[in-house]
């Protein structure tokens, strides 16, 4: 399937000279926004309602996109495989410098935003790399948090959920529980909590894995109610046992619905870190941001965002790719 | 003593409905079925062709009344009867190959049995398909896929609820060609449910003509033609014909000498 779409895509380059010409024009855009973008930071004064910083660290930043721009598009002259790649995300990377600049240009050229709020890129980039070594404390312990309670609220809830899918006495003495208790949005229980575990890591630990834990079972329970009988009765025919039916046809076949149940739970676990941090930690980026806050150091406040979006980013990008790598049977035929 | 075969006598079975009536499904059917012979059952829908099939397999249990497989009574699905739906059941999570290999995983004889399921490959024409997942092959490929792995595990019992039911006329013909094959090679008993009059006279040497409301035989056709069969022969119209009367369809007897 890939070959025939790659190949597909090198015909047209071929056929069509023009379109390509045009193309390959966006391969510029990035550096001439970088070098846009510098122009103006080093070009227009600093407003003066901003304290003054001490390191152009935006006018680095934007040194080095400009460097990575004229590699990418030096790159792409040479190898073809490359560029149809770069050429199509030229535009973005484009748009994402001059957002930038029109950042730089709001904040510390003309400070038509709220100077206290809205602090200049160099102090925020500033952040980033004066404290990085802080911040890294506070991520690798958000981190943790959300892994260890992320496994177990995900292992506890395809348990429950296969269980609850495949055992009429559990679903009977389980399931209203469930219904009752699920619901709750997990940071609701953090005064009960905070009080019965003897550490707030181990508090916030069980309220993640509680967040991961609700929409994980239903979904599981779902999947596997919603599995077609013949796929069961087959199965049976072919002489499967009622346990080799449950790890082979049950839970395969429920996969599709727990990806999504284990993907509304990470975004209900990532609420429930940084409440948890928020209220109860000395550390983690979840404090972090709240406690910069309170010192109305809006520069960290937004360094502390910029990790956080990352983490958040790379735990969902980690479970696409885990479910691409588990579901492949469904390429084409799913969508969600 | 009853030695070999299927044998099936005053079965009754009754459904419950949404609306909670009783309905009766089948009613008093008796027969027999020789070790390695080839059965269809006909007859419009509703007159109980799949649960003749599915009590067979013993995913059903009859109300009254015995059904044995080489004098024992069946109980409960097994792997010696094997069972092909009308849509292919093939688990979409599965590679070809891993269907194929279902039934010898889950009997745990697989390690001692890995060449033959590239045997039934082989059997069905789907080499070079192994590592495709069912939704990148055709409709025909899939039924393919599923007989190859209903029959993996050498049952002695073949059970195929309208197998050919949504494939287009060509493949279909290509198919009972490959299930002819098949039977005689692995000298199987097979039960076909059909509603193709032609396909149940191809291929079969006993034809069920069934009628609904009470699910019953009305009458047990014996096939006494060589094969391979001509679709258009002279026999094989009269016996077309005789089917189809008593299907009640097509009043008129043909006349064997017309011409057109
Ligand atoms: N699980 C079931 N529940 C209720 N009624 C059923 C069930 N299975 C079959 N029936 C009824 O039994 C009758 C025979 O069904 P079936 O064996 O599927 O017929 P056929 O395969 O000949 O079309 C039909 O009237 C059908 O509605
Ligand atoms: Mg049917």
């Amino acid at each position: 399937m890939a070959d025939i779409k790659g190949s597909e895509v090198e015909t047209t380059g071929k056929t069509a000279p023009g379109f390509a010409k045009s193309i390959k024009i966006s391969t510029i855009l990035p550096i001439v926004a970088a070098a846009g973008a510098l122009i103006v930071n080093l070009g227009l004064p600093d407003s003066a309602e901003h304290p003054i910083a001490e390191h152009h660290y935006f006018a680095g930043a934007l040194c080095v996109l400009l460097a990575f721009a004229g590699i990418a598009f030096i790159t792409g002259i040479f190898s073809q495989k490359f560029r149809t790649v770069y050429q199509s995300k030229a535009p973005f990377y484009s748009g994402i410098i001059l957002f930038l600049s029109l950042c730089d240009i709001l904040t510390a050229k003309t400070a038509l935003l709220p100077v206290l709020y809205f602090p200049s890129l160099d102090r925020v980039l500033g952040v980033l790399i004066e404290d990085f070594s802080f911040i890294c404390k506070c991520l690798i312990y958000s981190l943790r948090l959300q892994f260890v309670g992320w496994l177990c609220g995900a292992f506890c809830g395809i348990s429950t959920g296969v269980a609850l899918g495949f055992i009429p006495q559990f679903k009977y003495w389980t399931y209203p529980l469930v219904r009752i208790l699920g619901p709750i949005p997990s940071t609701a229980w953090f005064p009960l909590v905070l009080v019965s575990f003897p550490t707030v890591v181990s508090a916030s630990t069980f309220l993640i894995a509680l967040a991961v834990w609700f929409p994980t079972t239903v979904l599981t329970m779902n999947g596997i109610n919603n599995i077609q009988n013949s796929y069961f009765e087959v199965a049976e025919t072919m002489g499967a046992s009622k346990t080799y039916v449950i790890f082979h046809v049950g839970i395969p076949a429920a996969m599709p619905h727990m990806f999504i149940g284990l993907f509304n739970g990470t975004c209900a676990s990532f609420i429930t870190l940084v409440t948890a941090e928020m209220i109860g930690a000395k550390c983690g980026i979840g404090w972090y941001i709240n406690w910069q806050k309170e010192m109305m150091a809006y520069a960290n406040v937004y360094a502390g965002l910029i990790v956080m979006s990352l983490i958040c980013y790379c735990f969902i990008t980690l479970l696409f790719y885990l479910r691409d790598k588990v579901l492949v049977w469904q390429k084409g035929v799913i969508k969600w | 003593m009853v030695e070999g075969g299927i044998s099936i006598s005053n079965i009754k079975k009754t459904f419950t409905n949404v609306q909670n009536e009783t309905i009766t499904a089948l009613l008093n059917i008796n027969l027999k079925i020789p070790t390695g012979s080839l059965t269809s059952l006909i007859g419009p829908s509703g007159c109980g062709k799949s649960t003749v099939l599915r009590l067979i397999a013993g995913l059903n249990h009859p109300d009254s009344g015995t059904l044995t497989l080489d004098g024992k009574q069946i109980e409960k699905p097994g792997s010696d009867r094997g069972f092909m739906f009308q849509q292919h059941t093939l688990f979409p999570w599965l590679t070809i190959r891993n269907n194929i290999a279902f039934s010898l995983k889950a009997q745990n004889i697989y390690k001692e049995n890995a060449s033959r399921v590239d045997e039934f490959i082989d059997l069905v024409g789907l080499k070079g398909f192994e590592n495709y997942y069912p939704h990148q092959l055709s409709g025909g490929m899939c039924q393919r896929a599923s007989l190859a792995r209903a029959i993996v595990s050498h049952p002695k019992v073949l059970l195929l609820d309208e197998p050919f039911g949504a494939l287009d006329a060509f493949t279909r013909m290509n198919m009972q060609d490959e299930l002819l094959r098949i039977w005689k090679e692995r000298n199987m008993t097979m039960i076909m449910v059909t509603h193709d009059v032609d396909e149940a006279i191809y291929v079969s040497d006993q034809i069920v003509v069934m009628s609904p409301r009470p699910g019953r035989i009305i009458k047990i056709v014996d096939v006494k033609l060589a094969r391979p069969r001509a679709r258009s022969s002279n026999d094989f119209l009269l016996y077309r014909s005789k089917i189809l009367r008593l299907l009640n369809f097509g009043g008129t007897e043909i006349q064997p000498e017309f011409s057109i």
